[in-house]
């Protein structure tokens, strides 16, 4: 490894994490690689098909786009830190919409849609579609995404 | 790695100025603020930087927006979604506002910041047209001290500016407007959702009938072109304001669709921004 290598701390999805990274790994391989979360996908790699969003300090953001040492000192909610306690109110509508098809695109889609939900509780669906129009679905299911987004924001939004 | 061919560099995240400009100073230094830009540029090796400066934390770059006297400040770290909820940006800039809100998506939109999208100088910048439109200007801090200069003074060409080694953009300044203004945005894609602009444009009208009009995607950098509504009744007036652009042909759109949609569109932003003034005063 390289001489820039130099050690962070990060809270993701609640636990404090302290991990040695080169400069040049992004947020996303980091959480892939050092610390093992796999949900969070990565894709396109430059910051269009958001399969990388985890939310940072509060806002969703593409994953792929961040160097792993700027997040030192960040806090961080990936796809496995929504619904640890059981599924959430959206994750449910996802599954009873029928809003998964190959999968790929659906944990950063649950990621952005949670953050959402936070944003605006009762969205109508343009602005659902707004809201989710950093996230491409390769199988093409954006009503069924869209309608399971409508769901679970009538159901009261995510338990999260 | 980002992408395994690149080579790892050195990062720093200074908390002071003085510190950010003197790494900013070194051999193969660059910039780091959202990222947005910078990381595909490195990905794609169009950027082999031996040392990248975190801005993020430096103390004198302001992640506010503040309503000064007769100006509104821009820091250098805002983002765009807080340009999209700022009530003061949006009760006297409105064009900025919704040239803000069309920059990539809302993840981008998180992380990218005002202050990037004018260094990076794409010609095509987003907020660069309404923000020329608007009187911007900007002051940039090195260490010689800092300087405030004309917006349309800062770009020199694509991905060019005037900052010089170890300078930094501080922030985007814009004068409140002292009399009713009206304004206007337009914006050419290919897809309708998230990308990169063929045309885009944004009108200011006073109601000395004064207009400014700011360009993007239609010349090397961002464009100013100023004119007057008696100019503006005729083609020819609209052929001299558009004048001052030399649009290309790219993957995006030839230079000849660019030209019409430029006339179409300026018209249509015109037409707007009248409304509007006519809406407030």
């Amino acid at each position: 490894m390289s001489v820039h290598e130099r050690s962070i701390s990060l809270m993701v999805n609640g636990a404090q994490r302290t991990v040695v990274v080169d400069p040049p790994m992004t947020l996303l391989e980091m959480v892939r690689t050092k610390i093992g979360l796999t949900g969070s996908k990565e894709c396109c790699s430059v910051g269009e098909c958001g399969a990388c969003t985890m939310i940072v300090d509060g806002e969703p953001v593409n994953t792929c786009l961040v160097l792993a040492v700027e997040a030192d000192g960040a806090e961080i909610t990936t796809i496995e830190g929504l619904g640890a306690a059981g599924m959430t109110p959206l994750q449910k509508s996802f599954l009873t919409e029928g809003a998964v098809q190959c999968g790929f695109c659906i944990p950063g889609m649950v990621v952005a849609a949670t953050a959402l939900l936070e944003r605006i509780p009762e969205p109508n669906e343009s602005e659902v579609r707004e809201g989710l129009s950093g996230n491409l679905c390769r199988c093409g299911g954006y009503s069924r995404i869209a309608a399971a987004v409508m769901e679970a924001s009538v159901a009261g939004g995510p338990d999260v | 790695m980002i992408n395994p061919g690149v080579t790892s560099f050195d990062y720093h995240r200074p908390d002071s100025l003085v510190e950010a400009s003197r790494l900013l100073a070194r051999d193969g230094a660059v910039a780091l603020a959202g990222g947005t830009d910078l990381l595909v540029a490195i990905r794609h090796h169009e950027a082999r930087p031996a040392v990248v400066v975190d801005l993020k934390s430096v103390a004198e770059i302001s992640s506010e927006i503040a309503l000064e006297a007769d100006l509104l400040r821009i820091g250098g770290r805002v983002v765009m979604s807080q340009l999209v909820r700022d009530e003061q940006t949006n009760r006297h800039f409105p064009a900025l506002v919704e040239a803000a809100s069309v920059v990539g998506s809302i993840q981008i939109r998180n992380r990218a910041t005002l202050a990037g999208n004018l260094c990076n100088a794409s010609p095509a910048a987003d907020t660069a047209p309404a923000l020329l439109a608007y009187s911007a200007a900007v002051t940039i801090a090195g260490a010689e001290g800092s300087r405030t200069i004309p917006l349309q003074d800062f770009f020199l060409g694509p991905g060019s500016t005037v900052l010089a080694r170890g300078e930094i953009l501080l922030s985007v300044e814009l004068p409140i407007p002292t009399t009713p203004i009206g304004s206007g945005f337009a914006r050419v894609t290919r897809i309708r959702g998230v990308d990169l602009a063929s045309v885009s444009l944004a009108c200011v009208v006073e109601r000395s009938g004064k207009a400014r009009f700011g360009l993007g995607a239609v010349g090397p950098t961002p464009l100013l072109a100023e004119s007057s509504l008696e100019d503006l009744a005729t083609d020819d007036g609209f052929s001299r304001l558009l004048a001052v652009t030399s649009p290309i042909s790219d993957v995006r759109a030839g230079a000849d669709y660019r030209r019409a949609m430029l006339h179409v569109h300026s018209r249509r932003a015109l037409q707007a921004a009248v409304e509007d003034l006519g809406a407030v005063t």
